[in-house]
């Protein structure tokens, strides 16, 4: 043995290889455990589709559905509450739909099947708050301008009664309508529809 | 042995012979004398120096509390709610150590700014204290991140609707937003894996984070040594003989008395809170939080709890930009991780606010008030104040505001290499002044 430590080459080259390898096997180590962070197959599985017996609506009223864990309204919507939805084309962002937000059969001027009823996801596009039902009689606090629809009580957003969003708000998209089916004229089907995908 | 060699202990009485059984195995003394008896602080301390050692004091209410809350607490979306009511009613004392546990989480918050403002006061995170400034900074960011996971645990209606707003936070990243809000909630909505996986996070997994990032802060300060209000080195200035700091004293006994008088007088406040107001007007227990979490109904206003109200402010401040939330959040973002580079961005040539000119002094004051502004907006809705005439396009006064100070708390920052430069100081004592 020499007084001076040398460094040896071959040596030194293992050292590096070897904890080459055991770092890049320590961030292999860490991939299963972010996985089993993502949804289970049981949350996965949980979407099934729901019935609402809408029998019992009546016009100008909503009722609330759970549907994967999120709100699903149905909105009984009057003459009236049609009418203003056509008012709003000129203050909504996005006034034909253009963003898929919605199944094909819902893309026109109501966002929907039936004229009458509105089956829209009660989940603001901005941060998931769910928004109120606000009639245009809320017009002193929503301005000069509010025909009637929802208000979101997180940051301020404002939707129609077709769930299109208002100009100027956080959100930056329209409500999502979910696929649906009319089972019978008074059942529908929420998470499904005709073609069963 | 080496350890053999140390020389018995004397003056501990009958303990003597264990502690010197002891030593012989274990650094005791030394470890005893470098961050106690012989670790040196400035003879100047003064108010605002009690609030380190009170967080620290906080941190081990939160830890006891804690571990006594779970032996009751159910961390499963069914069960949350009543589980927390069961501690309220059912157990004996249970009441008294879940108000501890939110007391102790608003005296936390409100001991780590005051300790933080003391920074500012008196320039604590200049050279050569960037390190320990940025593990302080740390330590913020995990205390931010454990109170957001434990404000979801009781599942009430507040705990339920403000973890889907800052959830969803993410989800406005671009391109990996979507995925992003679903690996961290585990579900596609806030839901009991959710749940779940928060109590993991606020029970072991940052509290373990947070006591290592504390050692190594400690660890960073006795390495340093403390800074004082007139933001001098007391090493500068050693006894040639012993070496010891003119200006410094041991910390034990000197400071440690200080301090726990300090804590004397925090837990006569601490306990009037506890016993006598523990939800503090709606400001430390939020009574919305007292109504179970319901997914389909989001309470008619929702709002963090006072800590987080200066971040929420700036969030709601900024405006949508191309068809996104996410410039909002990144100026919060921004305005949290913006601490980290404090000790470069300031360039004046003394440390401390009594050497400094007005143009720091004034920063100082417009960036507290500023700080005071968003923290109040944050906690109301956005129409508090009313709407603008026609001329403002009839903007909500309050936003405006909230634009005013989201820009001001910025400029303090962004601006500082500039006013601190050319800010006429005062020169500094060549000794620490009474």
């Amino acid at each position: 043995m020499s007084d001076k430590p040398e460094i040896n080459p071959g040596r030194r080259r293992i050292i590096v290889l070897s904890a080459t390898a055991g770092g890049a096997a320590a961030v292999a180590t860490a991939l299963p455990f972010a996985a089993s962070m993502l949804p289970s197959e049981r949350a996965k599985a949980a979407g099934a589709p729901v019935e609402a017996d809408i029998s019992r609506l009546q016009p100008g009223d909503m009722q609330t559905v759970e549907w994967q864990g999120k709100p699903v309204w149905i909105i009984r919507r009057t003459r009236e509450m049609l009418e203003s939805i056509r008012k709003d084309d000129d203050l909504v962002t996005d006034p034909g739909s253009s963003v898929q937000q919605q199944p094909d059969y819902a893309k026109n001027a109501f966002r929907s099947i039936k004229e009458e009823f509105a089956v829209i996801e009660g989940v603001c596009t901005h941060l998931g708050c769910s928004p109120q039902f606000k009639s245009v009689e809320a017009r002193a606090e929503m301005g000069p301008d509010w025909n009637g629809g929802f208000y979101c009580p997180c940051h301020g957003s404002k939707f129609d009664f077709a769930g299109r969003v208002y100009k100027g708000a956080p959100a930056p998209i329209n409500l999502r309508v979910p696929k649906h089916t009319y089972l019978s004229a008074t059942t529908i089907l929420i998470g499904e529809d005709k073609k069963g995908a | 042995m080496a350890a053999t060699q140390k020389q018995a202990i004397t003056g501990a009485g009958p303990l003597n012979g264990l502690l010197t059984w002891i030593d012989q195995r274990y650094p005791l003394m030394s470890t005893w004398r470098e961050h106690l008896a012989e670790y040196y602080a400035p003879k100047n301390f003064n108010f605002w120096y009690y609030f380190g050692s009170l967080a620290m004091f906080v941190l081990v209410i939160q830890i006891v509390s804690g571990i006594f809350l779970t032996m009751n607490y159910k961390p499963d979306a069914s069960q949350a709610f009543a589980s927390v009511e069961y501690i309220m009613r059912d157990v004996p004392w249970g009441w008294w150590i879940r108000y501890m546990h939110s007391t102790g989480a608003s005296a936390f918050f409100i001991c780590v700014y005051l300790h933080m403002f003391r920074a500012m006061l008196y320039g604590s995170y200049r050279q050569p204290r960037e390190l320990l400034w940025i593990f302080g900074v740390f330590i913020y960011l995990c205390l931010m991140a454990e109170a957001f996971f434990g404000y979801l645990l009781p599942w009430g209606q507040m705990s339920y609707w403000g973890a889907q707003v800052i959830v969803n936070l993410f989800s406005s990243v671009p391109f990996i937003g979507e995925d992003l809000s679903v690996w961290i909630r585990g579900d596609y909505v806030i839901s009991d894996a959710t749940l779940n996986r928060f109590f993991a996070f606020h029970v072991i997994a940052v509290p373990l984070v947070l006591l290592g990032l504390v050692v190594a802060h400690l660890l960073a300060l006795h390495e340093v040594g403390s800074n004082n209000p007139d933001g001098i080195e007391i090493k500068k200035n050693k006894d040639p003989r012993t070496g010891i700091p003119f200006d410094g004293i041991p910390f034990h006994p000197y400071y440690t008395v200080k301090d726990t008088f300090g804590v004397a007088v925090f837990l006569l406040v601490f306990c009037i809170i506890v016993f006598f107001a523990p939800e503090m007007g709606g400001y430390f227990l939020e009574y919305n939080n007292f109504i179970p979490a319901d997914p389909l109904k989001t309470p008619q206003h929702i709002a963090p709890v006072w800590y987080f109200t200066p971040y929420y402010s700036v969030l709601r401040a900024v405006p949508p930009m191309f068809n996104s939330q996410f410039p909002g959040v990144l100026a919060m973002g921004i305005s949290t991780l913006i601490l980290f580079f404090l000790p470069w961005l300031d360039r004046s040539p003394v440390k401390s606010i009594r050497y400094r000119g007005p143009l720091y002094k004034s920063a100082l004051a417009i960036f507290v008030i500023a700080f005071f502004l968003l923290g109040y907006l944050g906690t109301e809705p956005t129409n508090v104040w009313g709407q603008f005439g026609d001329w403002l396009g009839g903007a909500d006064r309050a936003t405006v505001a909230a634009r005013i100070g989201t820009i001001l708390y910025f400029l303090f920052f962004v601006l500082m290499p500039w006013y601190t430069s050319i800010d006429k100081t005062r020169p500094e004592p060549q000794r620490v002044t009474s």
